[in-house]
């Protein structure tokens, strides 16, 4: 049986001051627990505002979120949130700040998880002293210490070099193999994150657009290409015609004729075409989408 | 603690294999070369995707797919283990058949033929031989 680590209904998200503008309207989408999900989206998306909301650390305009069964506030101790600036003390030296972590989270700290990851790291050195991708790395250290049931990192890679991000996302996978962690990571960089993840939010404008397993994600849709023609029934997502050819990236209603030469999307290809056509309505595959009656 | 795993896969992203295709061919190739033999322990999921920064339920694809094949099996606890084997020994460097194809691909380079050329010719041979099977 599956349990659910993020539950969104109605939820929406204004900012004072920003002339009435919602950073998030509407959302409702299910995360099941175990995902490992690439939250994505242009920049000023609403990803960063979404993943404050899961962490308790915004309150909603509107809607609710739940984050393992329970309110944000409520799940504080079983989630950890890095946020995209890596707030930590600039005091502290490495050494003192995974001890606070350590006496911060008595009895669920796992020192070997956060070894692993601040192992290099100038134990001395205060954080202020630190590069952006050694506080990242430190940030991380602490949530992984922490042993927590979900992970929301916002842009977490977005400050290391390319070794780095690649033992960081090593380690987070193989947290997500051992111990079935639910791991939520934003980037707008999807090449970051794809061949790590296998649920996938696509944030935009404000809403989510897309929602759940990357696989089945991909097989709703098909690239058709052929001589121009009516594509009824199908939902077109984006088509373009050259000269007597047409390529259209549509969602198959219902059988397609043979005569069309059919191809998968890529990922990249599938995000690319629904950010450029912000009229096509949000897809959400069964496990994403929110049912009254689905247990929490 | 088991022992160390037999092989370690290598994670090519801009090859337009599928990963989990990717794990299922190398897992094949080092079964024919004679790198795989029944007994041996293929890494673990957590192995893996720390080594390669993959998602976990990936190699569980993949290894599902070789069990459905009858050449690993998955035993609870302890890992999963070769238990078939692929080609015999024919790949084995000292085996007959890879003798003979050594001394084709040298007549082949002394007619003159280059390095496609002789793929070429050879992947033509292969597709009409075994035309109709299912690739395995």
């Amino acid at each position: 049986m599956t349990g659910t680590a993020l539950m969104a209904d109605g939820l929406g998200m204004r900012y004072r001051g920003r002339r009435g503008g919602w950073a998030l309207r509407d959302c409702a989408f299910r995360l099941p627990a175990g995902a490992v999900c690439a939250l994505v989206g242009p920049n000023g998306a609403g990803k960063s505002t979404l993943l404050a909301l899961a962490a308790g650390l915004l309150r909603p305009a509107e809607g609710t979120i739940r984050v393992l069964g329970s309110a944000p506030g409520e799940a504080r101790a079983r989630m950890a949130y890095v946020a995209q600036d890596k707030p930590l003390y600039p005091g502290l030296t490495v050494a003192g700040t995974l001890w606070a972590g350590a006496e911060l989270n008595p009895g669920s700290w796992d020192r070997d998880a956060a070894e692993r990851v601040a192992g290099p790291l100038p134990s001395d050195a205060k954080v202020r002293e630190l590069s952006g991708g050694q506080r990242t790395r430190l940030a991380l250290a602490l949530a992984l210490g922490k042993r927590a049931e979900l992970l929301l990192l916002d842009e977490p890679m977005a400050d290391l070099d390319p070794l780095a991000r690649h033992q960081l996302m090593g380690v987070l996978m193989a947290e997500a193999a051992e111990h079935r962690t639910t791991i939520v990571m934003s980037s707008h960089i999807l090449g970051e994150l794809e061949g790590a993840c296998d649920h996938l939010l696509l944030v935009d404008g404000g809403r989510v657009r897309l929602g759940g397993e990357t696989d089945d994600l991909i097989a709703a849709h098909a690239v058709l290409t052929g001589p121009v023609r009516d594509l009824t029934p199908h939902t077109v997502v984006e088509s373009r015609t050259t000269g007597r050819a047409l390529t259209a990236l549509v969602r198959p209603e219902g059988p397609v004729d043979p005569a069309w030469d059919r191809a998968e999307p890529s990922l990249e290809e599938l995000l690319l075409a629904h950010l450029r056509s912000p009229e096509v309505p949000t897809l959400l595959t069964p496990s994403a989408t929110v049912h009254e009656a689905v247990p929490a | 603690m088991a022992e160390s795993a037999a092989v370690e896969f290598r994670i090519d992203r801009r090859s337009g294999v599928a990963t989990y295709l990717q794990i299922v061919q190398q897992t094949k190739q080092a079964l024919r070369l004679g790198l795989l033999e029944p007994g041996d322990r293929l890494p673990t999921a957590r192995e893996v995707v720390e080594a390669t920064a993959i998602n976990p339920n990936t190699v569980l694809k993949a290894y599902r797919e070789l069990e459905r094949e009858g050449l690993v099996e998955g035993r609870r606890g302890l890992g999963t283990f070769v238990t078939g084997t692929l080609g015999g020994a024919a790949a084995a460097d000292d085996s007959p058949l890879r003798a003979e194809l050594t001394g084709w691909a040298g007549r082949a380079r002394a007619a003159g033929l280059d390095r496609d050329d002789v793929s070429a010719l050879f992947t033509a041979v292969l597709d009409s031989t075994f035309e109709g099977d299912q690739d395995r």
